[in-house]
């Protein structure tokens, strides 16, 4: 089951020949998270109506859509942080064939591990301990390993150059995009399977965002990406798959390549094209 | 700046007679804060300076090494209400700050029901009951299960003092803790009560040491709930099953006292009591301080 040929990326949306599959080197053979007929709410708001799609293992898959249009609530289903906000989900979200309902919430989110708009460093950590919180509270105490799985994750996020000589000061003295790094290295250094990103650089300026988008890039590799963009070129740019939302639904999901040039439905081009609302 | 002719005339902004009015309102505004200021601060530097010439005759090392002379010797002094007060402010710490941070955290994480604001309806209630009924309630309880007064009987009274201010504070301050770092700590697999007390209190800690000191502060100063309590003790001592003396206690003896040597020691133990809020207020300050300050 979790081999599956990823074809029919969703039943009920357009279903990719397979040469629109084969251009990219990356060829999908796993489908790591797997969405079926979720259906979310938030009190009486019905924010995700029948959602389904495939998300394969080591990939980027972007979610685009308008404000409101459901893809951070579809984001947060995916570890269940819906629930943190009291929302609800019906349907099925299927991590390596688990249905993560029946996980516990605080297993599935050290798989599952989430980066959020705003850097979020806790103020009153270093640097470092920023890094070692995921672990430390989830009762790792060997230091040394601790101090190896520190240095590692802040060079995976890109950022160890930049403060391996100021690991005692606090993680918010330094900048926006740095802030940002230090919240994706502090997310992957419990090392999870799935990283969700919602709208990362939305907070950055445009080098910060470069320097994300490359990491993402490179992150890929060891880990399966969904991150919610509003930016278009963005999701062009680091994406292999991309979602389109409109209020609360899923429009089109095709490789990225394909949304951007020709996409199947008339309201993904609107969108891309900024004809739409 | 650009200045649009139509909205600004003819006149350059120098000249721009609303320019020259709101520079006026606001210089008048900072003048009126600073003076408020002044006032705000000059109570406390008045009551520093007056108890401490009134007292000034009494205060030497005497009054903190020696117990108190039997009426009629003159000298002595007050170590034993010093240390009393000591010991009272710290049994009411350790029963009192425990329930009320925890209380606040309660109200602050898990509050948002009928039974939270039940609880904080009762505690703002509480704050507002006089320092003299907690007493007889402390008595009640305390003093005739035991059948005599004690020391502990005036650390209840005091805590419950103290629970209402440091359960309002704890809650405000766990409550302006942002969403995003519950949520950081939630996404990074941490149990709930791991983010709560090692994320999301050390976050708000800063502020809720703001409330201690005020309730300890306030637990200090009180008078009327030890008078039923601790009761007071000319004696040297530490048994907290035992009555005690406390600072405040022996300012309400000494000042009515009809011996002008006892008024001038009943001012020395006002200034004494002041200073050692101040010393406890910088001592908490500066330990609980925020080892990182955001920039």
């Amino acid at each position: 089951m979790n081999n599956t040929e990823l074809q029919g990326v969703s039943a009920t949306m357009t279903t990719p020949t397979p040469s629109t599959f084969s251009q990219e080197n990356v060829l999908p053979t796993e489908v790591k998270l797997s969405a079926r007929t979720i259906h979310a709410y938030f009190g009486k708001t019905h924010a995700l109506r029948d959602v389904s799609l495939d998300i394969p293992s080591n990939s980027v898959v972007a979610i685009i859509g308008p404000s409101g249009c459901g893809k951070s609530t579809f984001l947060r289903c995916l570890n269940r942080m819906h629930e943190v906000a009291s929302g609800t989900m019906t349907g099925e979200i299927l991590l390596d064939g688990i249905n993560v309902m029946e996980e516990d919430p605080v297993i599935l989110r050290r798989r599952v591990g989430m980066v959020f708009q705003k850097p979020n460093p806790f103020p009153t950590m270093s640097i470092f301990d920023n890094v070692a919180a995921g672990l430390r509270f989830n009762g790792m105490h060997d230091r040394k390993k601790i101090r190896e799985i520190v240095e590692k994750s802040l060079v995976q996020a890109a950022l160890w150059d930049e403060v391996k000589d100021s690991l005692n000061k606090s993680g918010a003295s330094i900048s926006g995009g740095q802030q940002q790094r230090l919240c994706i290295a502090r997310t992957i250094a419990v090392s999870p399977e799935v990283v969700l990103m919602d709208e990362p650089a939305s907070a950055l300026d445009p080098l910060s965002t470069a320097k994300i988008e490359e990491l993402i890039y490179e992150l890929k590799k060891t880990f399966t990406i969904v991150i919610v963009t509003h930016n278009m070129q963005q999701a062009a740019r680091v994406s292999d798959y991309t979602a389109f939302f409109y209020i609360g639904e899923l429009i089109e999901y095709d490789q990225t390549k394909k949304m951007f040039t020709t996409p199947e439905k008339k309201q993904t081009e609107d969108y891309i094209t900024g004809r739409f609302g | 700046m650009e200045h649009n002719e139509e909205v600004c005339g003819n006149m350059k902004p120098g000249h721009d007679s609303t320019y020259f009015w709101r520079k006026a309102k606001n210089s008048a505004m900072l003048i009126f804060s600073f003076v408020c200021v002044l006032l705000a601060v000059t109570p406390l530097i008045l009551i520093f300076v007056y108890t401490l010439r009134q007292g000034i005759g009494s205060l030497n090392l005497d009054f903190f090494l020696q117990m108190p002379k039997p009426v009629g010797e003159s000298g002595g002094g007050m170590d034993n209400a010093i240390v009393g007060t000591g010991i009272l402010i710290g049994l009411g710490a350790l029963f009192g700050l425990p329930v009320g941070i925890l209380a606040g955290i309660y109200l602050a994480e898990f509050g948002h029901t009928a039974f939270g604001s039940l609880v904080r309806f009762f505690t703002d209630v509480l704050s507002g009951v006089p320092s003299i009924v907690v007493g007889v309630v402390a008595y009640v309880l305390v003093v005739l299960p035991m059948k005599h007064f004690s020391a502990l009987a005036g650390g209840v009274a005091l805590a419950i003092l103290m629970i209402p201010t440091v359960t309002r504070t704890t809650e405000e301050m766990m409550k302006l803790v942002p969403q995003s770092f519950r949520e950081a700590g939630l996404a990074l697999g941490i149990p709930r009560w791991k983010t709560t007390m090692r994320i999301v209190f050390p976050t708000a800690l800063t502020g809720i040491t703001t409330g201690i000191l005020l309730a300890i502060a306030r637990a200090a100063g009180e008078t009327a709930p030890l008078l039923f309590t601790a009761l007071g003790n000319r004696f040297w001592s530490t048994s907290i099953f035992n009555p005690m003396a406390s600072l405040t206690v022996f300012i309400f003896d000494y000042a009515k006292a009809p011996f002008e040597d006892w008024n001038r020691q009943a001012w020395a133990a006002s200034f004494v009591l002041i200073l050692l809020i101040f010393l406890l207020s910088l001592i908490f300050r500066l330990a609980t301080r925020r080892q990182y300050e955001q920039h």
